[in-house]
This record gives C-alpha cells, sequence and structure tokens, in this order.
C-alpha cells in the first residue's frame, strides 16, 4: 500500500486528452515508440480478460480463465492545453477483444510493421478497419531489415489505397513524431476540404 | 468494410472489465476511458467511501490524472480503476473530462490544427 502520489505526473487543469493506440506484434518497437514520445517515463496497467473456453490449455479446458494483458502508456503534453496519451497493443488475435475496447474513443491509431515480418501486423490492422478508427502505417526501419518498395508493403498489408505509409525509427522523437504527424494530418485532411 | 477485416474477424464483443473482475457494474451514462482526465469536485468530501476509491480521491487530489496515470500509480488494473472512477464521477467526487474524438465539425478541425502543430513542435 505504497503511495505514489508524491511522484505522480499532474497535469495543469483544464487540458483536453486525445488518445493514439500503437498498435503492432510484439517485439516490433511499441514501447521504444512511446518512450521517444513521451515526456514521462512509460508506464503500465494490466487488463484482466476472460476467455471463456478460449484457451486450449491441458489442464484448463473449456473452463473460464482469467489472463491479464500489461498496457504500456506514456503521454506528451503540447502546447494550448493538448495532452497525447499513447498507449501500446499487442496485436495477438487473442487479446483482439482488449484492443478493441482500447480503440473506443481513439483519435487514431499507429500500425509497426517489422519489414522482416509484415504479417505480423495484418491482425492489427483488421481490427483497425473493424472499429473504423483512422490509422496510419509506421514501418520502424531496423538497421539490416529489407527495404520494399511501398507497393509491395500495401500489397502485402492488403492496405487500403487511402491509408498513409510512413517509414520511420521508433527509438528517436525527430522521426517516430512523423508518425503521429501524418495520422493527424490525414484525419484533418477531409475536415480541410469542406467548405 | 473493406477486405482486410472481412479476413475471418469474428465480433464477439467487448469484455467489459466490471464483468469479469465482479466488481459493482459502472453506473449507466457515465463512460469511462483510460485517457479520460481527473480532478476531484473542490466541494466533494471523501468521507464514508471505501478504501480504494479513498486512495483514488487522494491520489487526484494534488492535481489533474488521465485514468491511466491512476491505475499504473495505485497498481491496479485498468478495469477495476475505471469503475472505480465511474462510481466517483456518479457520486460527484471526481469530474472527469473524455478524449476528444473528432465528429467532423469545424471547430473540431480548428482542434485538431493545434494537434497537428503542437506534433510539428516536438
Amino acid at each position: 500500500m505504497v503511495s505514489n502520489a508524491f511522484s505522480a505526473p499532474y497535469l495543469p487543469a483544464g487540458m483536453r486528452s486525445v488518445k493514439i493506440v500503437v498498435l503492432g506484434p510484439f517485439g516490433v518497437g511499441k514501447t521504444s515508440y512511446i518512450g521517444a514520445i513521451s515526456e514521462i517515463a512509460p508506464l503500465r496497467t494490466e487488463e484482466r480478460l476472460t476467455q471463456a473456453g478460449q484457451v486450449v490449455d491441458e489442464l484448463n479446458v473449456a473452463t473460464k480463465s482469467t489472463t491479464t494483458v500489461a498496457l504500456d502508456f506514456g503521454r506528451r503534453t503540447l502546447g494550448g492545453g493538448i495532452v497525447v496519451y499513447l498507449f501500446g497493443a499487442p496485436g495477438q488475435p487473442r487479446f483482439a477483444d482488449m484492443i478493441r475496447s482500447l480503440l473506443d474513443g481513439a483519435l487514431g491509431g499507429l500500425v509497426l510493421v517489422d519489414t522482416r515480418r509484415i504479417e505480423e501486423s495484418f491482425e492489427s490492422i483488421g481490427l483497425l478497419e473493424e472499429a473504423d478508427v483512422p490509422y496510419v502505417i509506421a514501418v520502424n526501419t531496423f538497421a539490416g531489415a529489407p527495404l520494399y518498395d511501398e507497393a509491395v508493403l500495401r500489397d502485402a498489408l492488403s492496405l487500403p489505397p487511402d491509408r498513409p505509409v510512413v517509414h520511420l525509427d521508433a527509438r528517436h522523437l525527430e522521426s517516430a513524431k512523423t508518425g503521429l504527424i501524418a495520422l493527424v494530418a490525414d484525419i484533418l485532411r477531409p475536415m480541410r476540404s469542406v467548405t | 468494410m473493406s477486405p482486410v477485416s472481412a479476413a475471418g474477424h469474428s465480433r464477439r464483443g467487448v469484455v467489459r472489465s466490471h464483468t469479469v473482475i465482479g466488481a459493482d457494474p459502472a453506473p449507466a451514462g457515465v463512460h469511462v476511458d483510460l485517457a479520460t482526465l481527473l480532478s476531484v469536485d473542490p466541494e466533494a468530501k471523501g468521507r464514508g467511501l471505501r478504501a480504494q476509491a479513498q486512495r483514488v480521491m487522494a491520489l487526484c487530489a494534488p492535481g489533474v490524472l488521465s485514468v491511466a496515470d491512476v491505475a499504473a500509480h495505485l497498481y491496479l488494473p485498468g478495469g477495476v480503476v475505471r469503475t472505480l472512477v465511474a462510481e466517483l464521477v456518479a457520486s460527484g467526487h471526481l469530474l472527469a473530462a473524455d478524449p476528444f474524438v473528432p465528429v467532423a465539425q469545424r471547430h473540431e478541425a480548428e482542434f485538431l490544427e493545434r494537434v497537428l502543430h503542437g506534433l510539428e513542435r516536438l
């Protein structure tokens, strides 16, 4: 029962939050990305999920089991009373219900892709499409990872033609922020064209 | 619906955290997001609250925090905190501001322009 109240990162009054969900498979760089953008050390919460009969476990077949999934998050205050919260969501299909819940109320999603295993980001894209949440694809440029022509990448991910693709280094703010800029610019585009 | 989402995803509905933790259901009409910002209503009294709710109130007393911040700092699952917060909002102890989601109106474009400029200045 240790209170962390003294170290809690309080925000000024009157701010408005924006939620952005960072998706992609395990090890693609979600936590690095959140750490690069965040002004606080990334924090972690646990979400519990119940999967009735979903878990194939020889000791626990067809029973109701509770699992937890860790969500890493960070935040960045911008000028003008805006604070952006970034949540990292694991892309595994078994967490789909939790991700759907997380996408509720999100401004948008950023799907990190490792070109050595593009197909592992496919599930995240499906969840975003289903939730009708705008998103961008951010290719995390790992050293030594194959470089793909954008058309090949789009084909491999069955990506709708209107979804932006950016290439970035998830570890560095200057590069990482281009993913968020592309996302917000994409959301703004149809609003600007309304006269 | 794009071809991507048609690839075998079955919609089984969102698992509400309060249904799996055994806590009281969230009060009707109170929506609480992990990115909802919380502040203590200065008029509110903390007496008579359960221990976990008192911990939330004590943490939030000095300033504004998100639900996710509260969960992380109290080492409680996000779903538990969302339920606690929904009760505290319904009872008037906490004030809550949900995250911004656009519905394509002009003032929302202005807000998003500010988000964009803020990101570009990082």
